[in-house]
């Protein structure tokens, strides 16, 4: 693994719930490496997932700084972060949030529609993304017609299929029994180390963990260790 | 895929809603199309005229005749270049079909209103022939009229001298307009006014209205007013306008249809609106991950407000077009007679100017809400 791909410096992040104000990351400081395949765990309303926003560009600090392969997020407007998304980051969600009206390869081309690529160009980009998850046979199936695991390939593909530097996985498997989370879990891995895919995912399962190259711990808003 | 289909593929979410407001759209439009036509049939009997000629008429009423000594007087006044004058008939044909007939002077006729084509045959028929009668094209299709036929047709004014109220005329020429709207404005006739005057009961020598064809269009005012001036303070006074107020007054007789039929396109589409916006409000509440995940996914503010106003506005052209050309299609069948209604350019214009403005209304409130989402609250249900 080279340098730092994601640099976090002093990041506060604080919502307004109601009248109050809480506060969710208190001056977190943390860096992953280039290639790196990072789980973060911890307890309901520690902030990983709030962390996870922040490093993805889905939201922004509070105070502190957010460097992401060597763009400075916190401080891109709302448009330049949404095109920033577009070229560096793929997401991976627990409900894997696919367009129920476009089959398995429109919702794998949906990314590229923001890219500058011909018809063609795209087919090509997207057969290849769905050989990668291997649900080349599934290809023309609406997400109904499809299972759990089979829905989570679709999104890693839509995730992948623009060539992300980074991948952001938010409980990639919660909504998966074990063997098939098992598989997920394994492609990842595959993503990390053949690929060369920086991962970033948010877990509550230790065994999902175990597929990371490291474990961090968030508790009240402050990393507490790190695990090899 | 492109960006429109995947607006297409979202229209086809839920079937079932979609259809439904694309009838309700499409109904609407139908509705617009031939009311409006109606509408502008009626201004057209404005419109179309131009501003050539002037219609004198008593002050009170065109149905109070004037005397035809007023002819000399008028023809004399300065720009006036022809006269013509023209009495309503009040025709009926068969049991109770009303008809529009003029009794009038032939070659004045002719004179007055060269946008009537005839062959010049059949106008020297309409002046040499004592009961003649000459019929638009529209109305002679109508009812299959042929040249040569005797025709009887009632009057429920003027009665004849014996006590009558059927004329019997002959049917001595058919004339067509100059021009598509003219034609479609050829659902009238006009019979002798020599033999009309002679054989009706009333008495003789009186018109409704004298038609005036102007020497210089620019001079109307001043000619209508010349005219009106000459005859104030007499047992006749005049009122002379355009013809096209003339026409519009007249029309207005039956109600301000303009304004009838403004208030029931309101009533439509305020309802329209409803209907359509709550169902484009609701798609886009119920798609609220969905539109978070194409902001995720990179896809701008303004181009997530851009899927929900292309899909507003892909519903409203749809069914607005259809419902256009279904208007057409029925103004065609219905058209001609004596409602020669027609969906022509005017009203499409119209149209779609209609369903832009539909589609703004009902779609940048649901598309400004969409492209405001915050991506974190919105994934996380808040």
């Amino acid at each position: 693994m080279s340098e730092a791909m994601i640099r976090v410096r002093d990041v506060h992040k604080s919502y307004v719930r109601g009248r109050q104000q809480v506060e969710v990351l208190h001056g977190l400081t943390l860096d992953i490496p280039n290639g790196d395949f990072v789980a973060l765990m911890g307890p309901s309303g520690s902030g990983k997932t709030t962390l996870l926003n922040l490093v993805g560009g889905l939201d922004r600090p509070t105070s502190g700084q957010i460097e992401v392969a060597g763009v400075r997020i916190d401080q891109l407007g709302s448009g330049q972060l949404a095109r920033w998304r577009a070229r560096n980051v793929g997401f991976v969600f627990q409900f894997y949030n696919l367009m129920p009206v476009l089959t398995a390869e429109r919702n794998v081309e949906l990314p590229l529609l923001l890219t500058g690529l011909s018809a063609a160009q795209r087919r090509k980009s997207v057969a290849v993304a769905l050989e990668v998850v291997g649900l080349t046979d599934r290809a023309r199936h609406k997400p109904k017609e499809l299972s759990g695991g089979q829905e989570q390939r679709v999104a890693i593909a839509r995730a992948l299929v623009s060539d992300p530097t980074v991948l952001i996985c938010d409980e990639p498997t919660g909504d998966l029994d074990r063997r098939t989370a098992d598989e997920i879990l394994g492609l990842l891995q595959v993503l990390n180390r053949e690929h060369g895919k920086t991962i970033v995912m948010v877990t509550h399962d230790p065994k999902a963990a175990e597929f990371a190259r490291r474990t961090l711990h968030l508790e009240k808003g402050q990393l507490l260790e790190q695990a090899a | 895929m492109t960006r429109l289909g995947f607006v297409i593929a979202n229209l086809g979410r839920r079937k079932t809603r979609t259809i439904l407001t694309l009838l309700s759209i499409v109904t609407a439009f139908l509705l617009f199309g031939l009311l409006q036509a109606v509408n502008v049939l009626f201004s057209a009997g404005a419109d179309f005229v131009g501003a050539t000629r002037l219609v004198t008429q008593a002050r009170v009423s065109f149905t109070q005749p004037l005397p035809m000594r007023l002819l000399p007087q008028i023809e004399s006044v300065s720009g006036v270049d022809q006269v013509m004058w023209a009495q309503w008939f009040g025709g009926v044909w068969q049991e109770s079909t009303q008809l529009i007939v003029f009794a009038t002077d032939p070659g004045r006729l002719e004179a007055v209103y060269p946008e009537f084509v005839m062959p010049a045959d059949q106008w020297r028929a309409f002046r040499e022939t004592r009961t003649s009668m000459i019929a638009g094209r529209a109305l002679a299709d109508q009812y299959g009229w042929k040249i040569g036929q005797k025709l009887p047709i009632g009057s429920n004014i003027f009665p004849q001298k014996d006590g009558s109220k059927s004329w019997t005329f002959d049917l001595v020429g058919v004339f067509d307009g100059k021009d598509e709207e003219w034609q479609r404005n050829t659902n009238l006739a006009y019979v002798n006014f020599a033999y009309f005057d002679e054989a009706n009961q009333f008495g003789s020598g009186r018109a409704g209205t004298f038609t005036i064809k102007l020497a210089d269009p620019d001079r109307a005012a001043e000619v209508a007013l010349a005219i009106d001036t000459m005859f104030e303070n007499s047992p006749d006074e005049t009122k002379t306008q355009t013809e096209r107020d003339f026409n519009i007054g007249f029309f207005k007789q039956i109600g301000d249809i303009g304004l009838i039929v403004r208030w029931i396109l309101f009533a439509v589409f305020f309802t329209l609106l409803l209907v359509v916006g709550n169902t484009i409000a609701q798609s886009v509440r119920e798609r609220i991950p969905e539109l978070a995940i194409l902001k995720t996914l990179g896809f701008s503010d303004g181009a997530v407000l851009g899927f929900v106003l292309a899909e507003a506005a892909a519903l409203c052209v749809i069914g607005g077009i259809a419902g256009l050309g279904l208007a057409t299609l029925a103004g065609t069948m219905v058209g001609g007679g004596n409602l020669p209604i027609a969906v022509d350019h005017r009203v499409w214009t119209a149209g779609l100017a209609a369903i832009v403005l539909l589609a703004l209304a009902v779609g940048l409130l649901p598309a400004l809400r969409a492209s405001r989402l915050t991506i974190v609250d919105a994934l996380a249900g808040r």
